[in-house]
């Protein structure tokens, strides 16, 4: 079967070349991503074993250990590969109604990106990982760059591709350093996995590959502090790509995180490990949730909220880690499970989400808010499944975001029992800012659907937005089907993970997870979504009933329309056919009453991370390139002054390390 | 034969806290009219004006879409699954293994989408206000809820309520500080959430005061008449909440007998009545906040809740 993924794989780079028209391309991209999702099931649904493969291509030999790429299945990286492939079918459906005349550019692209992600999360060493990444990295870059007459698609193409470089030149250090621990054979350094996993590193070389993965995989999930560049990236894309990069590729980097804190450095790891990650969930999840009720750009909104979604899933992992280190296996599986499971629910619903704002974008030509409103009136379909997506979005009980946010509560609830006062007052801190986060995400929910699809107009072209194709509203649709059942059956879906969280927790969720409910031990009750759905369901039936047989006995029965009432305003001029827009709350408004209690404290006007981290760099940069002019205009004399030094410096070090 | 005691408890339950909601909303009102040296209508006055409301003709705006008419239901139909998750005067309903707090305060947040949504759907100034500081409201309430959930899950091990109720009744966590500094925290999310004095004055008609009753104005007859009964079945909702989990004597337990059943009714409409008097005395003894002054009065809520949980695990060494 491994095989079989691989021969997909080279398909998808294949498919760019081969075909040239734009639907036959995306059309071999989505059957070919539908047909890895069932093989990524499939595997899951076995149980998950280890398939393994060695390619005969990779470095010249001779000059690390494995002299050809290796490629492996197991649960974790079928779990992931089952997100990629799923969003990318149906992202590659919608484009080929989607697709504009610049996104031609992006089209060799695509299937490309699909493959590179799969190639990140099949392979087996370091070498083969990296090279995902990189490709990754450069593909998505490439499709960032699709619209480049846009200055600010631009300046966001600049910004990431500095982002991706920097976490490239964290991960390679990270592996070359988890491969040392592994000792070199006959002076080559093994770059197989399999190689690490027997000697994981301790001391400072454990901290060290913490820190560089942390830095290096956390910049490309979006991690705080190295988030800046999502909310400026991400909407660049086409809409079907930039779905792929907030819903797989932040995955991608998460998986990285998994694969070496969980897997390659094994589980004698001090407890710890987890707070840093904690740390940085944390913030990402409040930082992110923040941004995303105050941005004005929609697909900026989706982007900052992957942010916060991909904060919590880190919370998730860091919990997991520190209860491993507690050796409480029980509360670590809850946590990696509740970690996994939000991944997978954001890996359907944010999809979903950035579908339905790219048929907004496509539809009504803007992707401002300050031009939107009341597009559910033209496109109908789309906006019901955006407002299914905001639902899952906002964190609501029996949608698909509901089920990973209640383990991962459930988790820091039970968080306590590691013990001492430190780490229990950080564990209730912990739960105020997951709660903020969430409420803050709900808000951020309620103002994109209530700005961009309720109320009226704002602009003229707002007005006559067109509703998506036939095949674009198919994947929207489809999509949110599978958000309704993932949402509904959240048993099932930790039964798909169970492998994966037996073998890096080492305990799964048996017992605790079933048809209709899951919860957080064996012995105690749980969250029921089918049963609060039909509960939900029977007050609502019971609710129109009671209400039809009252107003039965009344004068007059049915509505009728009329203006708004809006409290005696005037009926506005006959020049303003949607009324006047200022008078309607809009996108900044909504969002200020939180910019200014919370925003221009936390946010520093725009992002902290740009406050703080990268405008200093930025201003380090500029006054280090000032000071390397000045060598540029010294006389003859000091420029030869300065080469003897220098090669007398190169000298001594030369010694020195000779020595 | 246990199955079936449940399910009544569960029918009786329903019936009653249904029944009980507009009553706790006139309890209120006529105590304050008194208060204040009025006559004030009759405790019975909502159940008339919900009727009245009911037989009306709905005028609905020209641009409503179907957010703006399916949202009052949608909201009542959550809230009411809450109210019927929540224990009133006997514990082991046939609800009571997804009785789960966190389950409880989602169903309240759909309500509360759904109320901001439908203020959004008309596009009208007061609309979006009102919808824009529920939200931002909801923010501030909801960490300062968690942590309540957070020191009683500390207490009792679970966020199931019906085991937390139970823990609390039988009186095996013993009276803590900590209880107290949550019960105030709770108290403050209950306020927010239920939209009364200091948050938000339930009884105003001065439009830019209005957080609430600025989502609903477009609403008439019986949509209108649905929100209302959202709006008392909440406030019930919130106090028989707080009666269950921080005043839980005399409510029934499983096995209990008739008599049992019947002191926890007593009890339990004794614990309604008392928390309706003391809101409307708190109530006519302050005034309402500013808007930006609500964030602080959370805040303190948060901090309560944090400083309930510090408290706990310094006394107790909890591990």
């Amino acid at each position: 079967m491994l095989a079989l993924v691989a021969v997909l794989l080279l398909a998808l780079g294949a498919a760019a070349t081969i075909f040239r028209r734009a639907p036959a391309v995306l059309g071999v991209s989505a059957a070919l991503s539908a047909s890895g999702a069932a093989a990524a099931l499939a595997s899951l649904i076995a149980g998950g074993p280890t398939l393994a493969l060695a390619l005969p291509i990779g470095l010249p030999s001779g000059l690390m250990a494995p002299d050809g790429m290796t490629l492996a299945l197991d649960p974790l990286s079928a779990m992931f590969l089952l997100i990629l492939f799923v969003a990318a079918a149906f992202c590659a459906v919608y484009a080929i109604d989607q697709h504009e005349a610049e996104d031609r550019r992006a089209l060799a692209g695509f299937p490309a990106f699909v493959g590179a992600m799969a190639l990140a999360l099949l392979a087996a060493d370091a070498f083969t990982l990296v090279f995902g990444f990189e490709l990754m990295s450069a593909v998505s870059w490439l499709l960032v760059l699709a619209r480049h007459e846009d200055a600010d698609s631009r300046s966001a193409g600049i910004f990431y591709v500095g982002m991706a470089l920097f976490g490239g030149l964290c991960l390679v250090p990270a592996f070359a350093v988890l491969a040392h621990a592994g000792g070199a054979h006959a002076g080559l350094l093994d770059l197989r996995f399999s190689a690490m996993r027997a000697a994981p590193p301790e001391g400072w070389r454990a901290a060290l590959v913490l820190a560089l993965v942390l830095l290096g995989a956390g910049s490309k999930a979006g991690l705080v502090p190295l988030h800046p560049w999502l909310p400026l990236a991400h909407p660049a894309a086409p809409s079907h790509v930039s779905a792929l990069m907030s819903g797989a590729m932040t995955k991608v980097g998460l998986y990285v995180i998994v694969r070496v804190l969980f897997d390659l450095c094994g589980p004698a790891q001090p407890l710890w490990w987890g707070i840093p990650l904690i740390a940085a969930g944390a913030a990402s999840a409040l930082i992110g949730a923040l941004r995303a009720t105050a941005d004005g750009d929609i697909k900026s909104v989706l982007a900052c909220s992957t942010i916060e979604n991909v904060g919590l899933i880190a919370v998730g992992l860091g919990v997991a880690l520190v209860a491993r280190g507690a050796d409480l296996p029980a509360l670590a599986a809850l946590a990696l499970c509740a970690a996994l499971l939000h991944a997978l629910g954001h890996g359907v619903f944010k999809p979903l989400m950035f579908l339905c704002v790219g048929s907004v974008a496509h539809g009504a030509g803007t992707r401002s808010l300050a031009r939107l409103g009341g597009l559910i009136h033209r496109m109908p379909v789309t906006a019901g499944c955006a407002i299914l997506g905001a639902a899952c979005l906002a964190g609501l009980p029996v949608f698909a975001g509901f089920a990973g946010e209640w383990l991962l509560f459930q988790a820091v609830l039970a968080g306590p029992r590691i013990g001492g006062l430190a780490l229990q007052t950080l564990f209730a801190a912990l739960a105020a800012v997951l709660a903020l986060s969430v409420a803050l995400a709900a808000a951020a929910a309620v103002r994109l659907i209530g700005v961009a699809f309720l109320g009226r107009p704002r602009g003229p072209r707002a007005a006559v937005a067109d509703e998506a194709g036939p095949r674009a509203r198919a994947a929207m649709i489809g999509l949110s089907g599978l958000a309704v059942l993932l949402g509904l059956l959240p048993g099932p879906a930790i039964w798909l993970l169970e492998p994966a969280l037996r073998g890096l927790s080492g305990a799964g969720m048996a017992g605790r997870a079933g048809w209709l409910a899951i919860s957080p031990t064996q012995e105690s009750f749980g969250y029921a979504p089918a049963a609060i759905a039909l509960l939900v369901a029977l007050a609502a039936a019971g609710g129109m009933l009671a209400l039809r047989r009252l107003a039965a006995r009344g004068i007059a029965l049915g509505r009728e329309r009329g203006p708004a009432w809006a409290n005696g305003f005037a009926a506005p001029p006959a020049w303003l056919p949607f009324g006047d827009s200022v008078t309607q709350y809009g996108g900044a408004s909504f969002s200020e009453p939180l910019q200014r209690t919370l925003g221009r404290t936390l946010l520093r006007g725009g992002d902290p991370a740009m406050h703080w981290l990268m405008r200093p760099l930025l201003a380090a940069r500029g006054a280090i390139s000032r000071a390397a002019d000045a060598m540029q205009v010294l006389t003859i004399r000091r420029i030869l002054t300065v080469m003897f030094a220098v090669l007398v410096l190169f000298l001594a070090v030369i010694a020195a390390v000779e020595m | 034969m246990a199955i079936l005691i449940a399910f009544v408890l569960q029918a009786l339950h329903i019936a009653l806290v249904f029944a009980a909601a507009p009553l706790v909303v006139g309890v209120i009102r006529s105590v304050k009219a008194r208060l204040v040296g009025r006559a004030g209508p009759s405790v019975l006055q909502p159940y008339r004006d919900l009727l009245r409301l009911v037989r009306k003709r709905t005028v609905v705006a020209e641009n409503a879409s179907a957010v703006f008419l399916l949202a009052p239901m949608a909201a009542f139909a959550a809230t009411a699954a809450a109210a019927a998750l929540v224990p009133s005067f006997a514990l082991g309903m046939i609800s009571a293994p997804i009785a789960d707090l966190l389950v409880v305060a989602g169903l309240l947040t759909i309500a509360r989408v759904a109320q901001a949504l439908a203020g959004m759907d008309v596009g009208t100034a007061f609309g979006g206000i009102g919808a824009s500081r529920e939200m931002s409201f909801a923010a501030f309430a909801e960490p300062a809820l968690l942590l309540v959930i957070f020191t009683l899950v500390l207490l009792a091990g679970t966020t199931n309520l019906d085991v937390v109720a139970g823990l609390l009744r039988d009186g095996s966590l013993g009276l803590r500080v900590s209880l107290g500094l949550v019960l105030v925290a709770a108290l403050a999310v209950a306020a927010a959430e239920n939209g009364r004095i200091p948050v938000d004055n339930p009884a105003t008609h001065l439009e830019l005061t209005m957080v609430h009753e600025a989502m609903v104005l477009e609403y008439s007859g019986p949509d209108l008449a649905v929100i209302e009964a959202t709006a008392a079945l909440r406030l019930t909702l919130w106090l028989t909440l707080i009666a269950a989990v921080f005043i839980p004597f005399g409510i029934a337990v499983p096995e209990a007998s008739a008599l049992g059943w019947l002191t926890g009714l007593g009890a339990w409409v004794g614990k309604i009545l008392a928390l309706a008097v003391a809101l409307a005395v708190f109530e006519t003894s302050i005034a309402k906040m500013r808007v930006f002054r609500v964030p602080e009065f959370l805040g303190i809520a948060v901090l309560l809740g944090l400083l309930a949980a510090v408290f706990l695990f310094v006394s107790t060494g909890f591990a």
